[in-house]
């Protein structure tokens, strides 16, 4: 029986396909990429440069305005997309109940929706030039004047930031919903024979046990807003100047607009660095959590 | 006092509803619900609708009337033109012709790759499985260049053979760890039972391995689906052809070239490309929802 599991022409043309692909499309790539970062050329060829890029990112005048935009949205949109989505799940838990299904569906709706398409709504949904899109009329109706959303970092990062919210938050909604779920009526039965009402059930009682999930979200969260790339293209494209440019997006016009290759590379292997820096820092941090929660 | 409200609420309800103490509150509720859910309902839904109302407004429409005004009558000359002059229905065909392969084969070399490391017994298979995990992690941007030199050096620029080969490599991780946790669910007697039947591995996978998957292959199928359609980076980079476009680097296109002038057009191209999504959408939610949500948590 154990044969037949361990069947070796099997398992070669089930997994190799996808072992083949998945090596040379990507582990080759990666350490290609890595490679690259110490060189400096184009398709004509590359020349091993040592450690120049890295000086280069140190020196750029751009890496501290790059760097400082890609943590300020990843961690910001994070907040905001698990807080709100966290209280809109609360909202189809307890408040809607059984009748949260359409209100869900509805709200889902522009998750699935393309983020250049979105990107390029928003850009139209804001605009003060030629004319006025919606954002702005509405504001000269209440007798402010018309605000240029795109011209200065601030508002343009405002932008972004709610745009993302519009299209992610019916998504963090379900996920976090799904969870909520999974918390055992007895013990809100219980806590509340106690005479927990309200916020104090959800602080006291809902939170810490929905707290894997959050987490959850949390990291899915982070993992995806610091690699942002199609919204912001499409909305901002970068700008004002490089104000709000992601990692992401100063990387690749580094590369395929001025063709820096070997630059562009480096940039590509900081931002891998940043992810994986990252994910380790939150599970430590999420360890360290579970252990005190046990204890 | 509230303790003993609350309990009696309590009794009498069985639901897990967080009710505020005392009846006299209960219309002041109902209010604020309502108005949360047309809140809600009005940020979420009313750009949509105000993006499909401005794809049939005229440039003097445009340009005279306010920006939320409804358009004056339905014609199609915006669609018209966006779907020709504008390269959308060309760009919609390539989304096409690049979606479906490179779908296809994620999904049948994901989900044997997943049977071969989770139902198969042999020794590596759990490296195996966390080297393509640990893919989920690494951004895009990380194999571009090499890729884009690859492509360039084996002739292959100019085709649409970089989008799909580069979509099957993204599309990998994600599968294979999705896959593996749901073969991880089913009992190993049943395919230990196949092979005392006398079925070979390849048979048991397709007879019956996949049968058994065949409902999370389709979740898993339009979460790829849509991380496809969806995708600009990988189209951007490897579309030097204007010809090999897909909808969404045609679209970002389009606006850059004509957008500043041609609203109409533009609002329609937006439109095409976002009400073929809410199609299917409308048609296919509850498993589009459960996919992005599971494949979010397990990822």
């Amino acid at each position: 029986m154990k044969n037949v599991l361990g069947d070796k022409r099997a398992i070669l043309i089930l997994l190799g396909p996808a072992l083949l692909f998945y090596t040379l499309v990507k582990i080759v790539p990666v350490l290609w990429s890595f490679g690259l970062s110490f060189t400096q050329g184009d398709l004509r060829g590359f020349e091993f440069v040592g450690f120049d890029n890295f000086v280069t990112l140190i020196n750029d005048p751009n890496t501290p305005t790059v760097l400082w935009f890609t943590f300020k949205y990843a961690i910001l949109a994070t907040v905001c997309q698990v807080t709100v989505g966290y209280f809109l799940a609360l909202f189809y838990v307890f408040v809607l109940r059984k009748s949260s299904t359409l209100i869900r569906t509805l709200v889902f709706f522009p998750v699935v929706l393309p983020t250049v398409a979105v990107g390029l709504m928003f850009r139209r949904f804001f605009e003060v030039a030629p004319q006025n899109g919606p954002v702005n009329d509405i504001l000269n109706l209440f007798g402010i004047d018309a605000v240029d959303w795109f011209a200065q970092p601030g508002t343009a990062f405002a932008v972004i930031i709610i745009m993302d919210l519009w299209r992610s938050i019916g998504f963090y909604a379900v996920l976090l919903y799904a969870g909520l779920l999974d918390v055992p009526e007895e013990l809100l039965e219980s806590a509340r024979l106690d005479g927990a009402t309200g916020l104090k059930l959800v602080r006291h009682i809902v939170v810490p046990l929905s707290l894997p999930v959050l987490l959850s979200s949390v990291i899915f969260s982070l993992n995806a807003t610091l690699k942002v790339f199609d919204s912001v293209l499409a909305l901002t494209n970068g700008g004002p100047g490089w104000d709000t440019s992601p990692l992401t997006l100063y990387m690749y016009k580094t590369t395929f607009t001025y063709q820096d290759y070997g630059y562009g590379s480096t940039l590509a292997l900081t931002l891998t660095i940043i992810c994986f820096l990252l994910t380790i820092v939150v599970f430590k941090f999420s360890r360290k959590d579970n252990t005190k929660a046990t204890a | 006092m509230m303790t003993t409200a609350s309990i009696t609420a309590a009794r009498r309800d069985n639901s897990p509803a967080l009710r505020l103490p005392g009846a006299g509150r209960r219309i002041w509720r109902r209010v604020w619900v309502a108005f949360t859910i047309a809140l809600l309902l009005v940020v979420e839904l009313y750009p949509m609708f105000w993006l499909f109302m401005s794809s049939f407004k005229t440039t003097t429409e445009f340009t005279q009337s306010s920006s939320w005004a409804l358009p004056e009558q339905f014609t199609l000359d915006n669609y018209v033109r966006a779907w020709t002059e504008g390269q959308i229905g060309a760009n919609l065909l390539n989304s096409v012709i690049v979606t479906v392969p490179s779908l296809a084969a994620v999904l049948l070399i994901g989900v044997g790759a997943a049977f071969a490391v989770e139902v198969m017994v042999w020794k590596g298979r759990n490296i195996t499985l966390l080297l393509f995990v640990s893919g989920i992690m690494i951004p895009g941007q990380m194999i571009l260049v090499p890729l884009f030199i690859a492509y360039f050096k084996l002739n292959l620029t100019d085709t649409y053979w970089p989008m799909i080969i580069t979509y099957i490599a993204l599309g990998l991780p994600l599968t294979v760890f999705m896959m593996a946790a749901y073969f991880r669910a089913v009992p190993r007697e049943v395919f230990e039972a196949a092979t005392i039947d006398g079925a070979g591995m390849i048979r048991s996978f397709f007879v019956i391995g996949i049968p058994l998957v065949k409902n999370a292959l389709f979740t898993i199928g339009l979460v790829q689906f849509l991380a496809i359609w969806n995708d600009l980076l990988v189209s951007l980079t490897f579309t030097t052809d204007a010809d090999l476009r897909t909808i969404q680097a045609g679209l970002l296109n389009f606006s850059g070239q004509y957008g500043v002038v041609d609203y109409g057009p533009l609002f329609a191209g937006i439109s095409i490309n976002v009400f073929t999504l809410l199609i299917l959408f409308l048609l296919l939610n509850r498993q589009i929802m459960q996919g992005l949500a599971s494949g979010a948590l397990k990822g």
